[in-house]
């Protein structure tokens, strides 16, 4: 599998990552390297198995529907970039 | 008395033969000396270290004092430590101050331990070689031109070079083991669920496990007691009882079967390496175990499984860095979307994003199947050759590497001769077992480190076998020179 800048574009784009074409370019070899190499996996015959996605069968636990954490808002805006009158500022998304 | 193990340590400190304080110093003093040229710590907690050991010192005098108290340790900084830098060897998180602290930190604290600072790490703990931290790589303590191993290379250098007594490390594809082997230390990956993952910065959620790096069995069993248990906190926490682990640490091992899996043994391994590990199975037969050949047929496709599983998932944890809520935050973003990918691509570091994209190309509509399902499918494979293997024996003996300390910069090139460095660790973590290395004798100075593996939540074995095989032997109590 090798991918060309324009695939490496894409993948960018889903990812939300700013490429340079020159890291565009390094990714382009980079990243077609790993996926050869996992290809060697498609050569294994795992039609009987079934797909693990965690090494622990355990059931979800609930807990009871009480409250359990107190409002931390000012703690936890403390560390951000930047905020007004308890929010999250971001640049304008609606005109 | 920083040549001690942390046991000794705190016996020390609990007959009153040194003061917490007057440790805390002597480390505190010997990281200002050497890590100059290790690079181990990224941030120092010397104010709150000497006022922890203050305290430390008072609830020694009063005789109602924690097992691990006033011992200086360290930190990985991949876990949250509230009002102390948790930067996760990232530009990303380099001026993040956690609201709260990682389970591991509270416990750690309850057991009375002395947080000296935060060890240096792989960018997320992505990486076999501690090159890829945002803090420049870390120098292997056994010779200041090789890796000290990765991802957790910062507490590995610092407890080889004793700037601590213990550190905390985490390990997702072998990164406390692999450290451990390259700077000769014990390392203890648990078996998944044993650890609380809260408060630990994730990575690949259904891998990461927190465990102590430190100078012996004995050591990592008391670190364990502290660090092991129950979490509402974490959903992925088991409810399984902790066993005391340092009451069968001298057990008998007449009796006890362990496997020699053939694949860990055959080309790929280096000859010096291997006759290492050879001369320590020569040592448990002398101990009474019976060595069994078994077989682990599909171990060469853990490699691959694991660099599209844990990319996957790193793919998804990592999408919460986005610039709005905390860390790193370009300058001046033209709209939500620039913000987003502007300060991604600043935050993060080449292998961190490589590893995010390919998480995000297995995982596009069209690739899912052939990558993600096809990865996990195969990680139910090597789960299952584990579970034939200990239909056999108790416990599986291999190397933990396929080569001492490498030199810096060797690997850097391509990243999948990098990935093929974790050959023998990763598929522990694909099937959730517990595991631990051990130091065995050296190859032209440089150490060698022995794999344990044992079964789900057999943690408490893996110890007892390494301990009574460090009674027997020195090699945990050697020290690199110079320091």
């Amino acid at each position: 599998m090798s991918l060309d800048s324009s695939d490496i574009a894409k993948i960018a784009h889903l990812a939300r990552i700013a490429v340079t074409p020159e890291e565009a370019a390094e990714l382009g070899g980079s990243l077609s390297g790993i996926l050869d190499f996992v290809e060697q996996m498609a050569a294994v015959d795992t039609s009987d198995l079934s797909p693990m996605a965690h090494p622990l069968h355990m059931a979800q636990r609930l807990r009871a529907d009480a409250v359990s954490e107190p409002n931390q808002r000012e703690h936890f805006q403390s560390i951000a970039p930047a905020t007004q009158n308890g929010l999250y500022l971001v640049p304008r998304v609606i005109e | 008395m920083y040549n001690k193990t942390l046991a000794q340590q705190a016996e020390a400190l609990r007959k009153g033969e040194i003061s917490s304080v007057e440790l805390t110093r002597l480390y505190l003093q010997r990281i200002e000396r050497l890590d100059g040229r290790l690079n181990a710590f990224i941030t120092l907690n010397a104010e709150g270290a000497l006022a922890q050991a203050a305290a430390a010192d008072q609830r020694l005098a009063s005789g109602d004092a924690p097992p691990l108290c006033g011992v200086p340790i360290a930190h990985k900084d991949i876990f949250c430590t509230q009002g102390l830098r948790t930067s996760c060897a990232s530009k990303m998180l380099d001026s993040f101050i956690a609201p709260y602290d990682a389970t591991v930190v509270t416990r750690l604290h309850d057991a009375g331990v002395v947080v000296l600072g935060k060890t240096n790490m792989d960018e997320f703990a992505m990486g076999s070689s501690n090159e890829t931290s945002w803090y420049g790589p870390v120098k292997n303590p056994w010779d200041t031109e090789r890796v000290p191993g990765g991802s957790s290379g910062g507490s590995a250098a610092a407890v080889a070079a004793r700037l601590c007594a213990a550190a905390t490390g985490t390990d997702t594809g072998g990164s406390i083991r692999q450290p451990a082997a390259l700077c000769g230390l014990t390392g203890l990956k648990p078996s998944y669920g044993r650890v609380s993952r809260y408060g630990m910065i994730a990575f690949a959620s259904s891998l990461d496990q927190a465990g102590p790096m430190c100078r012996s069995a004995e050591d990592a069993a008391l670190l364990l007691q502290a660090m092991a248990g129950f979490d509402p906190k974490d959903s992925t926490c088991a409810e399984e009882p902790v066993p005391d682990y340092s009451a069968g640490l001298n057990d008998d091992l007449r009796g006890l079967k362990i496997g020699l899996p053939r694949e860990f043994f055959a080309e790929g391994l280096d000859a010096e390496v291997a006759a290492s590990i050879e001369q320590a199975v020569a040592e448990f037969k002398r101990l009474g175990a019976e060595l069994v050949d078994i077989q682990l047929p599909h171990n060469a496709l853990s490699v691959p499984a694991y660099y599209v599983v844990a990319p996957a998932e790193c793919s998804s944890n990592l999408a919460r860095f986005d610039g709005v809520r905390f860390g790193h935050r370009c300058e001046n973003p033209k709209d939500l979307e620039d913000l987003y990918k502007r300060s991604r691509q600043e935050g993060f570091g080449a292998e961190v994003k490589r590893r995010i994209l390919i998480g995000t190309y297995a995982l596009s509509a069209g690739y899912y199947d052939a990558y993600y399902l096809k990865a996990q499918q195969i990680r139910q494979l090597i789960a299952n050759d584990f579970t034939e293997a200990f239909r056999q024996v108790d416990l599986i003996l291999a190397p933990a590497t396929p080569e001492t300390a490498f030199k810096l910069g060797e690997k850097t090139d391509d990243p999948v001769t990098m990935y093929l460095s974790d050959i023998y660790t990763i598929a522990v973590n694909l099937a959730g077992l517990p595991a631990l290395s051990i130091p065995v004798a050296p190859v032209k100075g440089l150490p060698v480190g022995m794999q344990l593996i044992g079964r789900y939540f057999g943690e408490a074995r893996l110890l007892n076998a390494a301990h009574r095989y460090q009674q027997a032997t020195d090699w945990h109590l050697q020290a690199p020179s110079g320091i």
